[in-house]
């Protein structure tokens, strides 16, 4: 078969087995749009920004693991897409973003539209091709699907100049079935003697914890780790990307840690022996002071990037690997010899765990006059059964969300937590609700994150997109503002959102419907009216308490024993 | 630790700019850095000096290794190898001078390749240390410009870094 560039482009997107393609036209891919045209298998989803593009495929991305794919013009079109594709790239998340460049002649002449791509996101993608000729479109498309979706996933661009996707040269094109990389081979098994020491290490430990992160989710090994924590009994710990992994209503789940993590998951930490990390990458948020991270603890690391072993954290036993085939090695080596853990100083663990437990530390005030923003997620909660694919924006909200509704399940929670990146959540939720039609998809957002991406709004009318934004609109940014609060003694500079639009009225000029909510008392019921209207995007406004902080906290800095608690509950609370 | 580390790597057009752009973005030094051809016209060969402590070089190595283009790397520092930079020094060389700068040139087994009534051009090759002391060796007023290549190395005996 003969085709042209451009037809090459959708030709293997097809054979790819992609569906959807986010995207924006513009001068340099004119051509690819042309072809997409004329064809009904890829599906192309117009957004409004090319930054919402990238945010769609990746949240299309997180919740079915499959690589996101994104289609936008050179100069601005890839220059908007760089926040998304970093994003993808802190968060491992797999994507291809196809950027169109000006022509081959006319590059490095400051031409219109032009940038130079590559140069610009090499430092925030796995991988980039500029592709020079038509001959080698094909295989580059194989290898970018190859690249972003093996080893530790990732976004990859494909920069395509205009001339090679030209109509009128057509080359013979055959899709590779496989590709091979002499320079690129990608880790599948952990080395079992270091497996085997691992295991001996956790049956001999008093005080085990097992912290797993996004690499649980992104490497589908959730039910592995469910087996391993329910056969092994040890407490879990999950980052903010590994929410879901392990079921959160479990009792062996002492809930998230960090910054903003849980009274008991966090003492935990500081008083453990054995640590497991599984597809954690020791982030700082996660660590706090370095020299104070579990102190007492051998730590064993299972990850599949070799890099993030022993890069923040001395690791004791590292094991490189695919997390779903090092846990199935654990599990097969614990059932054939029969190993147990010790069960006195497991149950004298657990009894301590329960100590700090009591502590409730996510216990809000009640309030029959303001909705408190944690009342607002909890009735979340109860009113959606935790059965939500619910994506975030940054900030307060975001932690509120990550404290109270608990995820049962992996790719349910999706949110940007390396990068941290405000208008990801309204976009994400579409490329989650493109891939999951029937499935009830939100998006809990704050009033300052969803002006990032509102346009997106249009989109989502198009597209007929019936998604549920829950805006936690407290008229301030509220974690710029909590730490201006604690940290720069109430001068809250430029913290505050002046001039906001009426959302209500805001989401009815896009089409949809609007709703606010102002009384405790009235969020159930507001809420089952909004999940009810199945077929429509429904925008609430919930009206919350503006000068409600996250708790618990550890400043950035301090060790995990040196946690704030809410002011209603001991003041502050430093147990050595 | 001064660590010298080499890589092969596939001859693409901007393997070269993502390997120096990992060292500015994650904070390491590069000392010197020299990339040419080899045998294989699809390899390029790169010898990077650098200089961390035991935990920077391995997440270094692991970075490196972590590029798509990067083939295979070795860190020379950990075996017994051979380090060779050369260089080109041209000073002045005028009066008395001439004879001083031929003999220093001798003593280091420099080479002179080119000459004029006032000034030499040396051409030298050693390891870097020793290039150092040369330079150190000529006084300063008489250095007119200095042009080194930058390490390269090759470890010793039969193994070899290749595909």
């Amino acid at each position: 078969m003969e085709l042209s560039g451009a037809q090459i482009v959708v030709q293997s997107l097809k054979d790819e087995g992609v569906e959807h393609v986010f995207g924006y036209p513009g001068g340099s891919v004119l051509h690819i749009y042309d072809a997409i045209f004329q064809q009904e298998d890829v599906r192309h989803v117009l957004v409004r920004h090319e930054q919402g593009a990238t945010h769609a495929a990746d949240g299309y991305a997180r919740a079915t693991g499959k690589p996101g794919v994104v289609l936008v013009t050179s100069g601005p079109g890839a220059t908007n897409a760089v926040t998304g594709i970093a994003t993808a790239y802190m968060d491992s998340i797999p994507m291809v973003v196809i950027t169109g460049q000006v022509p081959s002649p006319l590059i490095g002449s400051d031409a219109f539209q032009e940038v130079d791509t590559i140069g610009i996101t090499r430092p925030c993608v796995k991988h980039n091709f500029l592709v020079k000729r038509v001959e080698d479109l094909a295989e580059t498309m194989k290898k970018a699907f190859h690249i972003a979706n093996t080893g530790r996933p990732g976004p990859v661009v494909v920069d395509i100049p205009k001339d090679v996707t030209d109509p009128n040269i057509k080359v013979p094109y055959e899709y590779p079935s496989k590709v091979k990389m002499r320079s690129y081979s990608p880790v599948e098994k952990g080395h079992l003697g270091q497996i085997k020491k691992a295991v001996e290490l956790m049956m001999g430990a008093k005080r085990p914890v097992i912290y797993s992160g996004g690499g649980v989710v992104i490497g589908d090994a959730s039910a592995e780790l469910t087996e391993l924590v329910q056969k092994t009994g040890f407490p879990i710990t999950n980052t903010l990307m590994g929410l879901g992994a392990y079921p959160g209503t479990d009792k062996q789940n002492i809930g998230m840690l960090g910054m903003h993590g849980t009274y008991e998951a966090n003492m935990a930490m500081h008083e453990t022996d054995v640590l497991v990390a599984i597809g954690a990458r020791f982030d700082d948020r996660v660590t706090g002071k370095i020299a104070e991270f579990c102190p007492h603890a051998q730590i064993i690391h299972i990850d599949v990037d070799p890099a993030s072993i022993s890069k923040n954290v001395r690791i004791d036993i590292p094991i490189v690997g695919q997390v779903k085939s090092v846990l199935n090695d654990m599990l097969r080596i614990l059932t054939e010899r029969e190993m147990q853990a010790d069960a006195d100083a497991l149950d004298a663990w657990w009894k301590q765990i329960e100590s700090w437990r009591a502590v409730k530390c996510l216990e809000y005030p009640k309030s029959d006059e303001v909705i408190k923003p944690q009342f607002a997620v909890d009735t979340l909660h109860k009113v959606t059964d935790g059965g939500l694919y619910l994506t975030s924006d940054v900030g307060q909200h975001q932690m509120f969300a990550a404290q109270y509704y608990a995820f049962d399940k992996p790719r349910r929670w999706i949110n940007s937590g390396g990068l941290g990146t405000m208008g990801f959540g309204l976009p994400a939720a579409m490329g989650v609700q493109m891939a999951h039609p029937d499935a009830t998809v939100a998006c809990i957002t704050g009033e300052a994150s969803i002006l990032m991406c509102i346009q997106e709004l249009a989109t989502c009318k198009q597209y007929n997109l019936p998604l549920k934004i829950i805006l936690l609109n407290n008229g301030y940014m509220g974690m710029v503002r909590q730490w201006q609060e604690m940290f720069y003694e109430g001068r809250y500079s430029h913290s505050y959102v002046d001039a906001l639009p009426d959302f209500v009225e805001l989401a009815e000029s896009f089409g949809h419907v609007g709703m606010r909510i102002d009384k405790p008392g009235d969020l159930a019921a507001g809420f089952e009216e909004a999940f009810s209207r199945k077929d429509e995007l429904v925008f609430i406004d919930v009206v919350v308490d503006p000068s409600e902080n996250v708790y618990p906290m550890i400043e950035a800095g301090k060790g995990h024993h040196k946690m704030h608690l809410s002011p209603q509950q001991a003041s502050e609370r430093e147990l050595a | 630790m001064r660590h010298i580390i080499s890589i092969l790597m596939e001859n693409e057009a901007g393997a070269l700019s993502r390997v120096a752009g990992l060292f500015t973005a994650r904070g390491y030094n590069i000392e010197s850095l020299s990339v040419a051809p080899t045998e294989d016209a699809t390899l390029s060969r790169m010898t990077l000096v650098t200089i961390g402590d035991e935990r920077v070089i391995e997440q270094i190595t692991k970075q490196l290794n972590k590029l798509v283009d990067v083939v295979k790397l070795v860190d020379l520092s950990e075996g017994v190898h051979i380090e060779r930079e050369m260089m080109m020094i041209k000073v002045r060389a005028e009066m008395g001078m001439r004879e001083e700068i031929k003999r220093l040139s001798d003593i280091f087994r420099g080479k002179i390749i080119d000459v004029t009534d006032t000034s030499y051009v040396v051409e030298m090759t050693g390891d870097s240390s020793k290039l150092d002391s040369f330079v150190r060796a000529i006084p300063e007023e008489l250095i007119i410009e200095v042009v080194r290549t930058g390490a390269s190395g090759i470890s010793r005996g039969p193994k070899a870094l290749t595909l």
